[in-house]
């Protein structure tokens, strides 16, 4: 039994020589680095004792195998001390602070001694004041011309980027053998009141005079399929520092002259300093023989790649899949599509009992070729058995008993957590039940690609297999996609209908709808229904049902709701059960009596909608079961009917062309006119804007109205229950807006919400005369998408368009580093059983959560309870 | 000489409500919550308001404020020095 440690806490410090040399094994004296036979030599960077790094082989210095060395580390003494990059900055303070001859911190002793004891006091409660009084004690100290103690004149020091410190006295350049000397005089108490801890960090220990060699286990070489040998990065780097090291060591012994023994010194700080960090500002990186820079020990731990981000906080892992995404409506929006491939490579880990022995069984003789099948078996020893190297299957089969585990393919039902990157939300990551499909690509249904924001124009997507019971269970309770319908973002559904969904939803419910026999049970056998299949609503001249029938069919019986449909606009506007146009929904003891289902009814991310409320009141379960049938009855629908978008939807005839163009004439005729009272000094300032603004203002509002209006022709020529029309009235896709301009105009084009103004010398493109402010030298569209763009007018939409795609590039970087600050900072908080926001140290962050103590995922639009929707609930069906 | 009228932020509308706290329901407060009082938020001395209501470090300080969800929230700061 070994014995259990609780680690206190972790304190960071710098090592110092003598440290470095008792820890190391060996000290480093040659740079060879292998013999002509090709064994490392002793001494040099590969030398054995810093640990074994082939198998098998035994450790010259802990006698371990390669499993159990540690590795060790060497050290090399520098001829000359260097300056350690990490600390130049404290260097840069401590001279400064400090006196050139006595080293004391340039205060008088009796400030030193009050601020020590105030120190003192603040470092254990008041951590940060602590710190805020050792700069002030440092800035206050830096000032001082002379020192108080030992009366000395000071002289100013000067850094000279990266590495070189300079006092403009009779010192003049510092060594860092002098800076040593000079760290080395200042007293423990000094150092304790400018923040450091002397016990284990000696200011002359930031300058280096032995350098750790680390184990090879931290710098392996590689070796290629031609035989050759390829060092690590850190290895090349190192064998640079010797051999610097070596010809400085040389030359002073020689008794070279100053200037060359400080080139070497310089060219040895170099190293040492790229061997640290290879992208320290005003250093040239030191690059490998194919210009790559080296990658050395701060690229190893900083940034994406490196260990905290790329190996601590995130990590790879076993037991996942990515692959492409595609659409499936048949499967249930709880459930994820799995490629047969991809089931046959993950696996579940099973335990045998005497109550599954008979279905494991068959997964092993099945093996890892067949599915169902199995591809590990594990022994209750812990040994691990590998199906694909097993001839008879059936042996194993046979010797199976409880106690086993074995790791089976995925099947139809097991539970999986499924994943888009950007992560942004909780709903990233949601747990789908499988179900193992033919074809390559992971299937989800169309209602969950808001939460996820998927689409599917190559989007991938990343499954993950839970491998215990307790992380099945939290993904069944908790991550499981019917428990993520509402969102907590806006507390309304983030799943729900989209697109197809909600054109068919509208179709199949429109009062001109009537269905015959076959129809009704073709919609009704496409959602496995089973029940009465209601009295037609129409009995003669033939029996006809209403698709608001069929629809009711899924609404439970006691449902009652009311609200304005999404079309409900302009002419069809309706707020009241008197509505001719259908656009006003009405739910009455479960039976859809009026209205069309439409986004405002059945939308995803629309809160206080019918699908809003029906989730509400009969739960999760309900809300998955009710999408489910529901939108695949749409969807059946809509095949039943066609549906689909031509250019004949959105062509317009000719004598519509020639009013907007009229329009579009009387809009210049304007323009002109406000230009020439502008340049006539007629045209009055708006308050609070220069005339110029003015102008601007008035021009745009004059063409934005112009294309509103040629909007409004081209709407009048249309058929206004077309599928275009159909599509941006219910909100299942477009505006009209896009209508517009595809029909009509496409309008003004702008760059920052102003006209597109820059370009050539008071002029856009050379097209136009210098000076001209007029619609078209400005940006101004007057084509359609139909009637085509002159090259101009392509020029400008171009400008439009590039603004968008450019604060789309923007946004996202700057929105993922916000996200990923405020993740850092909040990752740890959590809602204590009290109902407060506490951090990991107990510090309260909020009394209550969110004040109210209210979960935003079970409001409608922040109101824990709506009295109104009460009592609509129980008596809307009187009204 | 007309003299100059101090401005109270106390008396500023958007200034939502300030009190020290008497020590033996300071405990009591502090028990029921079960914190430190320096798990607690922190109000500086030097803040106008803390200034004006005569806090001093060590103090405990009660905000009434009004809140967009909760309608009025009470909420407690430890006076530090600074
Ligand atoms: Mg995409
Ligand atoms: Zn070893
Ligand atoms: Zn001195």
């Amino acid at each position: 039994m070994t014995d259990e440690k609780v680690i206190g806490g972790i304190k960071f410090g710098i090592l110092s020589p003598e440290m470095i040399r008792s820890m190391s094994v060996t000290a480093i004296v040659t740079s060879e680095v292998y013999d002509e036979n090709g064994l490392p030599v002793e001494g040099g960077v590969m030398d054995p004792r810093l640990g074994v790094i082939e198998p098998g082989q035994r450790c010259a210095t802990c006698g371990n195998t390669l499993a159990r060395c540690p590795g060790h580390f060497g050290h090399l003494e520098l001829a000359r001390p260097v300056v350690h990059i990490g600390f130049v900055k404290h260097i840069y303070d401590l001279l400064r602070a400090t006196c050139r001859k006595c080293g004391r911190l340039k205060l008088p002793q009796e400030e030193i001694d009050r601020y020590l004891d105030l120190y003192k006091r603040l470092k254990d409660r008041w951590p940060q004041l602590a710190q805020s009084l050792s700069d002030y004690v440092k800035r206050k100290a830096i000032k001082a011309t002379k020192c108080p103690h030992c009366g000395e004149p000071q002289y100013k020091i000067r850094l000279e980027k990266p590495t070189s410190f300079i006092e403009e006295g009779p010192l003049g350049r510092l060594w860092p053998n002098k800076i040593r000397e000079w760290l080395e005089r200042i007293p423990d108490d000094d150092l304790r009141l400018l923040g450091y801890d002397p016990e284990v960090a000696r200011p002359e220990w930031m300058i280096i005079t032995v350098l750790p060699i680390p184990p090879i286990a931290v710098r392996p070489s590689i070796l290629l399929e031609t035989g050759i040998r390829s060092e690590d990065d850190l290895t090349h780097k190192l064998v640079d520092i010797i051999r610097t090291n070596e010809k400085l060591r040389e030359s002073i012994n020689s008794g070279a002259p100053e200037v060359i023994v400080e080139d070497l010194w310089e060219l040895l700080q170099y190293h040492v300093t790229t061997y640290i960090d290879n992208e320290v500002p005003g250093v040239p990186p030191a690059k490998r023989r194919s210009g790559m820079p080296l990658r050395t020990l701060a690229q190893r731990l900083k940034g994406k790649g490196g260990r905290f981000r790329g190996n601590l906080s995130g990590k790879r892992v076993d037991f996942s899949a990515r692959t492409v995404i595609s659409p499936d409506p048949n499967i249930s929006i709880n459930e994820v599509g799995v490629p047969r491939d991809i089931a046959m490579t993950l696996t579940v880990p099973v335990r045998v009992t005497p109550w599954n022995i008979d279905e494991v069984r068959k997964y092993i003789l099945n093996g890892p070729g067949k599915y169902p099948g199995a591809n590990y078996v594990i022994d209750p020893n812990g040994r691990r058995i590998d199906l694909r190297f097993i001839k008879d299957l059936k042996a194993i089969a046979e010797g199976l008993k409880p106690g086993y585990v074995v790791e089976r393919h995925l099947i139809d039902g097991d539970i999986v957590l499924f994943n888009r990157q950007p992560s942004l939300h909780r709903m990233s990551i949601m747990a789908h039940v499988v179900k193992v499909l033919p074809g390559k690509t992971f299937r989800l249904h169309l209602a969950v690609c808001p939460p996820y924001n998927a689409d599917f124009d190559g989007d991938e997507m990343n499954l993950h297999v839970p491998q215990n019971v307790e992380a099945r269970a939290e993904a069944k309770t908790l991550l499981l996609v019917q428990e993520h319908i509402l969102s907590p973002r806006y507390g309304g559904p983030i799943i729900g209908g989209i697109q197809d969904f909600i054109s068919g939803a509208y179709l199949l419910s429109s009062k001109a709808t009537l269905l015959t026999k076959d129809q009704v049970s073709d919609l009704l056998a496409s959602i496995s229904y089973e029940g009465e299949i209601p009295e037609p609503a129409i009995l003669s001249p033939k029996r006809s049902w209403l698709g608001k029938q069929i629809f009711s069919l899924l609404l439970p019986e006691n449902f009652n709701f009311m609200k304005e449909a999404n079309i409900s606009s302009g002419e069809l506007k309706c707020s009241d059960e008197e509505c001719f146009w259908d656009s006003y929904l009405v739910v009455k003891r479960g039976k859809l009596l009026l209205g069309v289902l439409d986004k405002a009814a059945i939308g995803a991310q629309k809160p206080e909608s019918m699908l809003h409320y029906l989730i509400r009141e009969y739960g999760n379960t309900f809300g998955k079961e009710f999408m489910d049938k529901a939108f695949k009855m749409f969807l059946r629908f809509i095949e039943m009917r066609g549906f689909t978008m031509s250019i004949n939807d959105i062509v317009i005839p000719r004598e519509a062309y020639e009013e907007i163009w009229q329009v579009y004439e009387k809009a210049k005729e304007e323009v002109r006119k406000l230009i020439e009272d502008y340049q006539n000094n007629r045209l009055e300032a708006m308050p609070g804007r220069t005339l110029e603004e003015t102008l601007e203002i008035k021009i745009l509002d004059v063409l934005s109205r112009a294309r509103d209006e040629a909007g409004e022709i081209a709407v009048r020529y249309l058929n206004p229950f077309n599928n275009v029309f159909i599509m941006a009235r219910t909100g299942a896709r477009g505006s009209t807006l896009n209508i517009t301009q595809m029909a009509a105009m496409l309008g003004q084009q702008s760059v920052r919400g102003q006209r597109i103004s820059r370009g050539y010398r008071d002029r856009t493109l050379p097209h136009f005369k210098k000076g001209d402010i007029g619609p078209e030298a400005r940006g101004f569209v007057a084509s359609s998408f139909v009637k085509g763009l002159t090259p101009i007018e392509m020029f400008f939409h171009a400008a439009g368009g590039r603004e968008g795609l450019v604060d789309t590039a923007v946004r996202t970087s700057q929105s993922g580093y916000m996200q990923r600050r405020l993740i850092n900072s909040l990752l740890d908080l959590i809602v204590t059983y009290d109902g407060a926001v506490r951090s990991t140290y107990g510090e309260l962050i909020q009394f209550r959560y969110g004040e109210d103590g209210v979960d935003p995922k079970n409001t409608s639009f922040g109101e824990a309870v709506k009295a109104s929707r009460i009592v609509d609930k129980h008596v809307g069906w009187k009204k | 000489m007309v003299k100059a009228h101090k401005f109270k932020v106390t008396d500023h509308e958007l200034v939502p409500k300030h009190e020290i706290v008497p020590v033996e329901e300071a405990i009591k407060i502090l028990k029921e919550l079960g914190v430190k009082p320096e798990q607690l938020p922190y109000l500086r001395a030097s803040d106008p308001v803390a200034r004006e209501i005569g806090a001093k470090p060590g103090d405990l300080v009660r905000i009434i404020r009004k809140s967009p969800t909760a309608g009025r929230v009470v909420v407690y700061r430890y006076v530090m020095a600074g």
